[in-house]
């Protein structure tokens, strides 16, 4: 009995020892992020090419509901932190940021020449000076439309906001919604705030405005409003009450002509039967010529929290993501854009499209209103935009609650 | 035993230990311990956090600061906060339909034709099925274009109404999606009280003379009382902490137009744009006062009626 015990005591040692052995051959990396399918399945790829570059490295993912992360990140950052996790570039890092807990990457940027290399993003992942993370993709954001409706009613691709108003009274006499959008979800209705916006004032005048220096009872707020007021009537009714998809579906349909959009939208208008033919993407039309064009790119990033047990290989990733090659193989399977500006992109209209968009905008690169807007404005914003196009005659009412809003928030 | 016990413990008087002097009054305490400690730990040490929380302003990461009574002076001004409020009024006086309709669908069913058993389950059905798949169901009902309603409303009237999109409406959509599983709740409470329900007292009234509303006014419904009570505690308790509907089928939306408090305080303290917990916290503790009232009207009720021998 005695015997039996000790032998497996014995074999017990051995077997944990084997396993710490196995352990120290291997450093363990532990990335946690929030794909969807097919993100999920380039970025496995990417892994498996980085452990066979690295081969004492083990990339554990552990992958999250992309809403739930949301909420999950603020916990597992403070009580069981990875050594990397996907967030956002912008002010929606700023929170963590200031609480401590994202990790100061600049010696990754600099040890990589990143500043040169990533410098479309590299503003929107500074803060106090400091790089917080690294970007791997974005998308451009614009109207995309649909070419058969357009030949319906005899409409023009406009240039200016003037024609895209002219052809809203050509789409409404058929029957047809010149705007669609769906904002049960709100932020869908921000994409057509921030670009009237960036149009009618420019790039620096929405990143004061989304920081929090202008008020938003000024005169070059209502202007915005102004133009929002002449297209109002020819967006769909009770958008209020459907999700983007389901207005996406009114695009496919042929019951809507124009529609605001990111481009992953591309994805649910082509599942819905849409082809290159009959899909159209432009970007938003001049409002003002005097203002230099500037255009929308979400920025998806990646970040090492300051918890990380790992912070040396957690940096070695961050380099390779960086690279022109990866970002080139993860964007063509996310159907998005590469950030390094020596990767390619793939044949497809749309990508090309807003590879030459972004690429030549003279204005600047804004994030989104809920990623450049502090969260809580963010929402009494958007609610505030939802709130516009479905009842223009409060706009007054809206604006106060905003400007309150603004005093409280940003003081 | 104690019988036994007490006598002896008389007769060796003095030496008494302390423990066997107090022996009857603790004992009972020692039984309620595990109970008190898992109250105490899971429901009033919360409680108190969150009255305490609601003095400071946090964002649940960095540091907490202490703001006294700002957050409620906040919540005065909030016009946010108000139309919750007021919807959650809507809600409370609206959800109580629930009894008499469930009065009404009990006494209809309390029949005994072939296949009753099965009608009941079927009116039971709403209930068993989860709040968040009615919800789902009722926002396709309403749903603009291909909704149900939507299209019957287009095809009376000619033009279609958008009940989730409309500030104005979409409190009632939602309370109305919220009776129908609770009409059944309240339906099968009171078909096992008409269960109890004397027949002698119905024979006799019935040889009195009495038919109709008189029978079941004078005669069926105070047999009821005790089911007519929890219908109505349910309800009102339900009413107060509807959410999931709110959230499955609007988001609180249009721009907040169909927020409650309880969402509201989800909103502010836990949701993609909130971590405002100490607001939160706030909002939460307006909430347990009003539902303290109600609580308290019907623990009052409760030992007054224990006291009277009901």
């Amino acid at each position: 009995m005695f015997q039996t015990s000790r032998r497996a005591a014995l074999a017990l040692t051995v077997a944990m020892l084997a396993a710490t052995s196995a352990q120290a051959q291997q450093r363990v990396l532990r990335y946690y992020a929030d794909f969807d399918p097919a993100p999920l399945a380039a970025f496995e790829a990417a892994i498996a090419e980085f452990e066979a570059a690295n081969p004492d490295i083990d990339v554990q993912l552990q992958n999250f509901d992309h809403e739930g992360y949301k909420t999950a990140i603020r916990n597992f950052l403070t009580a069981d932190a990875p050594d990397l996790a996907n967030w956002y570039a912008g002010n929606r890092m700023l929170p963590f940021v200031e609480s401590g807990q994202f990790m100061d990457v600049t010696d990754v940027w600099e040890a990589n020449g990143l500043n040169e290399s990533l410098a479309s993003a590299a503003a929107s992942m500074e803060i106090d000076g400091k790089k917080w993370g690294v970007p791997y993709t974005y998308y451009q954001w614009g109207i995309y439309y649909n070419k058969s409706v357009y030949d319906q009613v005899g409409a023009t691709v406009p240039a200016t906001w003037d024609e895209f108003v002219a052809n809203c009274e050509k789409f409404a006499a058929a029957g047809i919604d010149c705007i669609t959008t769906g904002t049960k979800a709100l932020w869908p209705g921000a994409g057509i705030f921030d670009y009237l916006n960036l149009r009618t004032n420019g790039y620096e005048h929405h990143m004061q405005l989304t920081g929090g220096e202008i008020p938003w009872t000024d005169d070059t707020v209502r202007a915005t409003f102004a133009e929002w007021a002449k297209v109002q009537p020819y967006i769909t009714a009770n958008h209020a009450a459907i999700d983007w998809q389901d207005a996406a579906a009114l695009l496919v349909q042929g019951k809507a002509a124009n529609y605001v959009m990111g481009n992953f939208a591309v994805a649910v208008f082509k599942e819905g039967g849409m082809t290159d033919e009959t899909l159209g993407f432009m970007p938003f039309p001049t409002i003002n010529p005097d203002v230099p064009r500037a255009e929308e790119a979400p920025t998806d990033t990646i970040h090492i929290p300051a918890g990380a047990t790992n912070v040396d290989d957690a940096k070695k990733f961050l380099a390779f993501i960086a690279t022109a090659d990866v970002q080139t193989k993860l964007n063509e399977a996310l159907g998005q854009l590469p950030i390094n500006k020596d990767s390619t992109v793939g044949d497809d209209p749309f990508i090309k499209a807003g590879f030459e968009l972004l690429s030549t905008t003279p204005g600047g690169i804004a994030q989104f209103f809920d990623r450049d807007a502090p969260a809580e404005m963010a929402k009494i914003g958007m609610e505030g935009f939802q709130q516009f196009m479905v009842q223009p005659d409060q706009l007054d009412a809206i604006l106060e609650r905003l400007e309150q809003a603004r005093q409280r928030i940003y003081q | 035993m104690t019988r036994a016990a007490l006598p002896n413990a008389r007769a060796e008087a003095p030496p008494r230990s302390w423990w066997r002097a107090n022996q009857q009054r603790l004992t009972p305490w020692l039984f309620l311990a595990p109970g008190l400690f898992m109250f105490g730990l899971y429901v009033i040490w919360p409680i108190a956090d969150s009255f305490w929380l609601s003095f400071f302003d946090w964002d649940g990461l960095g540091e907490k600061r202490w703001i006294g009574w700002g957050n409620y002076q906040e919540l005065r001004t909030d016009p946010a906060f108000y139309t919750s409020l007021k919807n959650n009024v809507i809600w409370l006086a609206l959800y109580l339909l629930a009894v008499p309709a469930g009065l009404m669908i009990a006494i209809f069913l309390n029949q005994t034709v072939f296949g009753i058993r099965l009608y009941k389950s079927l009116f039971f059905f709403p209930f068993v099925i989860s709040q968040v798949v009615v919800g789902l169901m009722f926002s396709w009902f309403y749903a603009p274009n291909f909704g149900l309603f939507y299209q019957l409303i287009e095809w009376i009237t000619g033009r279609g109404v958008a009940v989730l999109a409309d500030p104005d409406l979409v409190t009632y959509g939602i309370i109305a999606a919220g009776l129908w599983p609770q009409i059944a709740y309240v339906m099968i409470l009171y078909l096992t009280g008409l269960n109890n329900v004397s027949p002698d007292q119905v024979e006799a009234a019935r040889l009195d003379g009495a038919r109709g509303w008189r029978m079941l006014w004078y005669v069926i419904l105070p047999q009821l009382r005790p089911a007519t009570f929890i219908a109505v505690v349910v309800t009102v308790i339900g009413a107060l902490r509807s959410f999931d509907l709110v959230s499955i089928m609007t988001d609180g939306g249009p721009f907040g137009s169909s927020r409650v408090l309880s969402f509201y305080m989800f909103e502010q303290a836990l949701s993609e744009y909130g971590f405002r917990m100490g607001y939160g916290a706030a909002i939460a503790v307006v909430l347990f006062l009003i539902m303290m009232v109600f609580i308290s009207g019907f623990i009052w009720k409760m030992v007054r009626d224990e006291r009277e021998g009901y």
